[in-house]
């Protein structure tokens, strides 16, 4: 599903930061990896180089999803090729309402795919059913796109728009941060629903906890913008309990 | 779910737009031009240009002696130059008047005998001249809804839908000349009494030359039974138009009035100087939107309209209400500052405004809330948009008078740049004159913000849509003022205007 070799990138405005420096990975249909890290490693700036944010340059190494070449792509694109990121920090667009939002992006989407569009009513059957499983009121829909929404909130909301939007490839973006034990475990619930035989998911993690809720096949430890190890769940485990320095240690003896 | 229910129209509105934006890919959507003979008066203004137009319009002396009272005034009189604007001079002897469409000639007795290419070129533009219901083309809107067109192409009205059942309620829509026939009592008491003929230079060069427009006018205590409304074309080269529009609201009355613009591709400059005057006595209320589409000039700013346009409304007496919206998106040049005079106790004025400027267009916008009676309230929305190499302004009066005691107004301006070679401006100009009033003014001026496109763009938008979609979210607070066709009309319009400002 998501290959990942050798990728470098560093700021396009200095391009003395050097923020990821040979990051590898290879993600399967069906599988979930969790990528954990201290804080500034290069885990946002790798979820935002495979969404296309600009900003970054990438000097080396590839991206591809089902083969086909992400960072030729525009950032739509790669969204109608099936990628989608849970920001770690949602933006906010006063005056745009949560579900004209998600309904112009759902039928940009599918326009790009050269499907037919959503009409109105059946939209509105899917997200009332999406947004009930994920405790979001009728209010929330239609306020303003992230305005004035809790942490919780707008984590809330980036998993309706994923259950909207049906990517193959999700990345999950510090999803967990700013949630109590009751909010994560409805966006665990969400992702979890979400698990499918045909679908990838990226969890970025500064904590083990979210991974007591979805269960990753396979853990990374990206230190300085490297993977410095991949293991099973038990990596989790072991961070959790030594935290991350002996593992740097370990890297850069 | 009632909220729910109600999104419904809402969301429909937007997929609307979306759509609509879509399918109408290229830039100016009207420049296209009708190809019909037409009947021009001689180049240029002199007193017997002025003489040829009262007579065109078959006007009595009163008119004519007002009309010349005017010219003469103009004649001494100077171009305002206090504006945030570059105009290249203006040569007003290189321009045509007056021009009617020689097949109207003779005045026809109904739509139905108009010259059936004038019918097309509304048709084309979009604008219902058959007496139908209107259905608002939104999923969930269930009732048609009916709204009376009054269609003035160059200097005279085609004709005016829906006028027998208005006149059964006692409303009078027509144009001005045909008001002038046929209710010269109202129009000799009205015209001019808003906006005097040498109020300012195009207000006095209007007053000696306007050759049509529209006349409304609603008895005491009736409720306009649907929408009124004009549409503004401007084919002929050369030609300037000016158009005058009287409304008068009695006590107790209400109506909801538009008006669109539009105009072809043209190298060459032209002229667009109106005045509108709205009368509104005790308890009534007017509200009065506009959505201005003349042709900008293309993206090398060449051509355009040069739209000066001044619109008072005189809030008479005790509790009369007004309201304007204005969706700016087109001409080359405006010159333009929509005003209220708070005259009565307990009046309200409201001015909602969007003023889209891209490429080289250059807008220069705003209000003027005059308040004189006693517990009066203004309200100012302004939204500009500013992008390419263009240059907006906002430029508001809050005036309190010593009588005008307790009376409030709130300010909002919000400008919004897309991109860094354009500017955007705000001239606010506040007197309080009385101790127990309160003037409240805020202002914010930010970028078009690249997160928010990018997050956009990440659930699939392309670049347009995206700005659209922020771009239309900045202006919100005004677009939900606007009946709901006009609604999507502008935020269609929000979106084609901008197209070439990104990437
Ligand atoms: N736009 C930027 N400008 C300056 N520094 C940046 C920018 N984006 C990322 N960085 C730097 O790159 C490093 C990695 O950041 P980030 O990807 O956000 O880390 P993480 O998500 O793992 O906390 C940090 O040192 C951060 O300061
Ligand atoms: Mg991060």
């Amino acid at each position: 599903m998501l290959e990942i070799k050798n990728l470098h990138a560093e700021l396009e405005e200095d391009s003395e930061v050097k923020i990821l420096k040979g990051v590898s990975l290879s993600i399967k249909p069906g599988e979930v990896h969790a990528i954990m890290g201290p804080n500034g490693s290069g885990k946002s700036t790798l979820s935002y180089v495979l969404s296309g944010r600009d900003g970054y340059e990438v000097t080396e190494g590839s991206a591809t999803l089902d083969g086909a070449d992400l960072l030729e792509m525009d950032p739509e694109e790669r969204a109608a090729a099936g990628l989608f990121l849970a920001f770690q920090y949602p933006v906010e667009i006063p005056g745009v309402g949560n579900m004209t939002f998600l309904r112009t992006a759902v039928n940009a989407q599918r326009k790009a795919r050269g499907e037919e569009e959503l009409s109105a009513g059946d939209f509105l059957k899917v997200i009332r059913a999406k947004a009930k499983d994920l405790q979001i009121d009728a209010d929330m829909l239609k306020r303003p796109v992230n305005v004035g929404f809790s942490g919780g909130e707008k984590k809330r909301n980036e998993i309706l728009q994923m259950a909207m939007l049906e990517p193959k490839m999700c990345i999950l973006d510090e999803t967990d941060s700013g949630l109590d034990v009751d909010a994560m475990k409805l966006v665990s619930d969400g992702v979890n629903a979400l698990r499918d035989a045909g679908r990838s998911f990226l969890v970025i993690t500064h904590y083990q906890r979210l991974l007591d809720h979805i269960v990753p096949d396979v853990v990374h430890i990206l230190s300085e913008g490297r993977i410095i190890k991949t293991g099973g769940p038990e990596l989790a485990l072991e961070v959790e309990r030594n935290g991350y320095a002996d593992l740097m240690a370990e890297a850069n003896p | 779910m009632a909220a729910l229910d109600e999104m419904k129209m809402r969301d429909g509105v937007d997929r609307e737009t979306v759509e609509t934006v879509q399918s109408m890919a290229g830039t100016y959507k009207h420049g296209w031009e009708t190809d019909i003979e037409m009947d021009f008066a001689p180049k240029g203004l002199n007193e017997d240009i002025v003489k040829l137009i009262s007579s065109k319009n078959n006007e009595p002396e009163w008119l004519l002696e007002w009309r010349l009272q005017a010219y003469r005034r103009w004649l001494t009189m100077e171009s305002p130059d206090w504006a945030m604007l570059d105009i290249a001079e203006i040569d007003y002897q290189e321009q045509y008047y007056y021009a009617k469409p020689k097949s109207m000639a003779e005045k026809p007795k109904s739509l139905d005998d108009v010259d059936p290419k004038l019918l097309e070129t509304y048709e084309k533009l979009g604008i219902p001249l058959k007496e139908q219901m209107l259905l608002a083309g939104v999923e969930g809107a269930e009732e048609g809804r009916k709204v009376a067109v009054d269609a003035v192409f160059d200097s005279v009205s085609l004709g005016t839908t829906f006028q027998k059942e208005l006149a059964a309620a006692g409303v009078i829509f027509c144009s001005i000349s045909e008001a002038v026939e046929k209710h010269p009592e109202l129009v000799k008491r009205y015209l001019g009494s808003v906006v005097p003929q040498n109020d300012n230079y195009f207000a006095a060069l209007n007053s000696a030359v306007f050759s049509d427009g529209s006349f409304v006018y609603i008895p005491a205590g009736v409720r306009c039974p649907m929408e009124l409304s004009t549409y503004f074309r401007i084919n002929a080269e050369n030609t300037g138009q000016f158009e005058r529009t009287l409304i008068i609201a009695e006590k107790g009355s209400y109506v909801s009035y538009l008006e669109g613009c539009t105009a072809p591709k043209r190298d060459t400059s032209q002229l667009h100087a109106a005045v509108v005057e709205i009368v509104v006595l005790e308890d009534a209320e007017v509200k009065y939107s506009t959505v201005q589409n003349w042709f900008p000039g293309d993206e090398n700013g060449k051509g355009g309209i040069y739209n000066f346009v001044t619109k008072r409304a005189d809030c008479r007496e005790d509790r009369a209400k007004v309201s304007w919206t204005q969706v700016e998106t087109g001409s080359a040049i405006t010159w333009k500052y929509p005003s209220c005079i708070l005259r009565g106790d307990d009046t309200q004025g409201e001015f909602y405004s969007i003023a889209i400027a891209n490429n080289w267009q250059q807008a220069d916008t705003g209000t003027k809330m005059v308040h004189l009676g006693k517990n009066s309230r203004s309200r100012i929305v302004s939204k500009g948009i500013s992008a390419g190499q263009a240059q907006n302004t906002y430029r508001g009066l809050v005036s309190m008078h010593p009588k005008a005691t307790n009376s409030r107004n709130y300010t909002q301006c919000d400008s919004l740049l897309i991109g860094d070679k354009c500017g955007a401006h705000t001239v606010p100009y506040i007197e309080v004159r009385n101790a127990s009033s309160r003037v409240e003014h805020e202002a914010t001026t930010s970028k078009v913000d690249d997160d928010q496109l990018f997050y956009c763009r990440s659930r699939g938008m392309d670049e347009e849509e995206a700005v659209a979609l922020v771009v239309n979210g900045f202006c919100k607070e005004v677009l939900q003022e606007l009946p709901m066709e006009f609604a999507m009309e502008a935020q269609a319009l929000v979106a084609i205007s901008l197209e070439g400002s990104v990437g």
